[in-house]
């Protein structure tokens, strides 16, 4: 997992405790973290040396007041440079003022074009759209069946040409939409590499033939340094109008974003976030920047328990923690949700600030087993209200769940912690009373 | 230095070897790119001193090593400079070349050489091969396949990618044109039942080597990992040593995530080695040097084209000259 750069920047920052400034000098070490932090994350070099440029002009004579610690200053300065960097422009998609908008798709090899072609069918299909794919790629093996079976999970029709060529393909499809009323035409390209100069010219002729509203280039969240030779290779010969970044459901910090938005300057349309067809959505520039800079990315974690936990059991909870009814039962249940969304360093690797303290921490996902199994062995009056578990039942609980007395003990700590510190959350300023919240010990190893 | 002797002997050799060639102009734009900028930073009879040194890691970086790995190849090779008392900036070059294929062959020595010959391997030889999507997991085994069987081996593929559409259809394609069998069923059927019937008919047809797809999986899904391990377990039902390898797809234009997707499939299919695909574009796929430094592992084969012959076996030497090559050298 990653450190979050706030944690490292307040140790780099340490030297300015009681300064009021910040000057050229204190920030010189903050400077090299955040450098690092970027390029650990994929952004290019030199859009790295350019930004570290700009921030320090920024950052350098801003007075540090208010709760804020010198590492949390500079890390908002950072973070909204990047926002307004990367979120600057306005990202949605366009369309031809009159006749079919046309929507070039192209990239390199593996990409996403062909996943990506299908969900923005979907995605037009919902907005009233009648969408048409077109299958350009004759080259990968099986290419154009792959669109076909998207084009019928998506109920759109997807056009080619047997035994034609990639140009052909595009400008008989032209007529197809007009016959058949499409208003929207998503041309799927062959992947190619940029220095294959034959491939290049024949997606440029395409492009001439077809004069798209938008040519969208298609890019895998996790490409390195490289992304920006071939974001500004396509560019060259495309005129790009938006970029698409792919499989940000993984877990890369996704500099690239940042590297090709500098290089392009144009704005990512979508993120494509699963495999599902539906799974597609537009870009929001704060998410990435959190991801980048490795705070987290709590909107993430929001919609993915917002997936698993049913509304009203959620305000139910909610209601429960404010007044501070929270047992043992309900936590039975909470891990049970838990267990659902995922491995639980992985949760808590998104919820900002966590990252640093979880640092040396080694969380098992076992230890739920154990924990579910001491709960299982209480009886129900036990789980909703702990504080009647004395040391005879303590005994039955540890012999029925096969565990020893000072498990059991150490769950029952752990559980009264828990309602401490959901006391203290119902208080507000949630990431900073974590910190000094300990991790309950049954989940070390 | 008897180590280094040795390996320039292995350079000539394999300079002469008939893959290089492919290599070499596969890598023609990103090591002239490189090397322009190396020989920027080292020519001119400059002193070593640390901007110099800052110059080489940017370099490193912009490679896709990584911050850390870059950084420990710099501090290595400014203690040999200390040590050695070089004083000038051309014999850095050598000196970073050589700590990354240190890097290479402290991790290939810990494993048995992997050839298409299979000299003293098990029948059938199993490969299991894994990656996230899009890394070219389908291409790379139809390139293996061909490889394998133009060496007289008897090759079947299970298709067990039953997720993404048109999977199936797309390794077909590949094992048409390789000639070989292939096992599938319907797409959305239990992979790992693909796999179980693709090594019972591998045993029963008296097969050489057996090549396990999978489907594209981004390491940080739960259930697919598990099913991932599941695939494992079950081919190990009528053979407790398969699968022989469990092989790790990389693209080489991926950053350094790639290091993240390494450490989580390691966890459910130990990884014997790892595949650097996409070769032939301008990305360098430096990322492996990190990997291969953390986690030990051999790079074995690297793609460098779309043809059905554009797999090769991996060569350290021949990696790092072809990135490292002086232009003049490369056209001689």
């Amino acid at each position: 997992m990653f450190e979050s750069l706030q944690s490292r920047l307040e140790q780099a920052l340490k030297k300015m405790r009681g300064q009021a400034k910040i000057t050229e000098e204190n920030i010189e070490e903050a400077i090299k973290e955040i450098r690092t932090a970027f390029l650990d994350a994929d952004v290019n070099f030199a859009v790295v040396k350019k930004f570290i440029e700009d921030i320090k002009a920024k950052a350098v004579g801003m007075e540090v007041k208010g709760n804020l610690l010198p590492g949390q200053l500079v890390v908002k300065v950072v973070y909204d440079e990047l926002v307004e960097l990367m979120g600057a422009q306005k990202s949605e998609l366009l369309y031809a003022r009159s006749g079919p908008t046309i929507i070039l798709v192209a990239g390199l090899q593996g990409s996403g074009k062909t996943t990506f072609c299908g969900k923005l069918s979907v995605y037009l299909k919902k907005k009233g759209r009648q969408p048409l794919l077109v299958a350009a790629d004759i080259y990968r093996p099986a290419a154009i069946e792959q669109l076909k079976v998207l084009g019928q999970q998506a109920n759109v029709p997807v056009f080619t040409v047997e035994n034609a060529n990639p140009r052909q393909i595009a400008s008989d499809s032209l007529q197809y939409a007009r016959k058949y009323n499409r208003d929207v035409i998503i041309v799927d390209t062959a992947g190619r590499l940029t220095i294959d100069e034959e491939m290049m010219n024949e997606v440029e002729d395409i492009s001439k033939l077809l004069n798209p509203v938008e040519t969208l280039f298609v890019c895998d969240a996790m490409t390195g340094q490289d992304a920006v030779n071939t974001a500004k290779a396509f560019h060259e010969r495309l005129n790009l109008t938006g970029v698409v970044l792919t499989k940000l459901d993984g877990d890369t910090r996704g500099g690239a974003a940042l590297s090709i938005r500098t290089v392009v300057g144009k704005p990512i349309k979508f993120v494509g976030i699963g495999e599902k067809i539906d799974a597609l959505e537009l870009f929001h520039p704060e998410r990435i920047a959190s991801r980048i800079l490795g705070m987290g990315d709590i909107l993430t974690l929001v919609e993915k328990a917002q997936s698993e936990i049913d509304e009203k059991e959620a305000a139910k909870l909610e209601e429960k923690i404010r007044k501070n009814e929270f047992n043992l039962q309900d936590f039975l249940e909470q891990l049970k949700v838990i267990k659902r969304m995922g491995s639980l360093k992985d949760l808590l690797g998104m919820i900002p600030g966590m990252d640093s303290a979880m640092r040396n921490v080694q969380i098992d996902d076992k230890a739920f087993s154990k924990v579910e199994a001491i709960i299982f062995s209480m009886t129900k009056e036990e789980r909703s209200n702990p504080k009647i578990i004395n040391g005879g039942r303590r005994r039955r609980i540890a012999l029925g769940s096969g565990s020893s007395i000072q498990d059991v003990n150490r769950l029952l700590k752990q559980f009264e912690d828990m309602q401490k510190m959901m006391k203290m959350m119902t208080k507000g300023n949630m990431a900073s009373k974590m910190r000094n919240f300990k991790m309950p010990t049954g989940f070390r190893r | 230095m008897g180590f280094f002797d040795k390996i320039k002997a292995k350079v000539t050799s394999v300079f002469e070897a008939v893959g290089f060639d492919k290599l070499v102009s596969g890598l023609e734009k990103t090591r002239a790119a490189f090397v322009n900028r190396l020989q920027k930073v080292l020519g001119g009879g400059r002193k070593i001193d640390a901007q110099l040194l800052d110059e080489v890691e940017e370099i490193l970086i912009t490679s896709d090593i990584g911050v850390t790995t870059s950084a420990k190849i710099i501090e290595n090779v400014k203690a040999t400079v200390k040590k050695e008392r070089f004083e000038n900036a051309e014999q850095i070059y050598d000196l970073i070349k050589q700590e990354i294929l240190a890097i290479f062959a402290k991790a290939q020595q810990q494993w048995t050489p992997l050839d298409y010959n299979l000299t003293g391997k098990s029948k059938p030889y199993s490969m299991l091969i894994v990656g996230v999507n899009g890394v070219g997991k389908t291409t790379t085994i139809g390139k293996l396949s061909n490889n394998f069987k133009n060496h007289g081996k008897k090759v079947i593929i299970g298709a067990a990618d039953t997720f993404r559409a048109a999977a199936n259809e797309q390794l077909e394609v590949w094992a048409e044109r390789a000639g070989v069998d292939i096992v599938s069923q319907h797409q959305g059927a239990d992979p790992a039942a693909v796999a179980f019937d693709t090594m019972n008919a591998a045993l029963a047809r008296d097969t050489d080597v057996v090549i396990i797809d999978t489907a594209g999986r981004l390491h940080n899904k739960t259930h697919l990992m598990t099913e991932l391990e599941k695939i494992g377990r079950v081919m190990k039902k009528n053979r407790a040593d398969a699968p022989n390898e469990v092989l790790l797809v990389l693209d080489a234009t991926t950053g350094q995530n790639a290091l993240q997707q390494a450490r989580e499939f390691t966890k459910v299919a130990p990884l014997t080695g790892l595949i650097l695909t996409k070769l032939d574009g301008t990305a360098k796929g430096g990322i492996v040097i990190a990997i291969t430094d953390e986690l030990q592992l051999p790079v074995r084969f690297i793609g460098v084209g779309e043809k059905i012959d554009d797999l090769q076996l991996f060569d350290p030497v021949a990696y790092v000259e072809a990135l490292f090559e002086q232009p003049e050298k490369a056209d001689s």
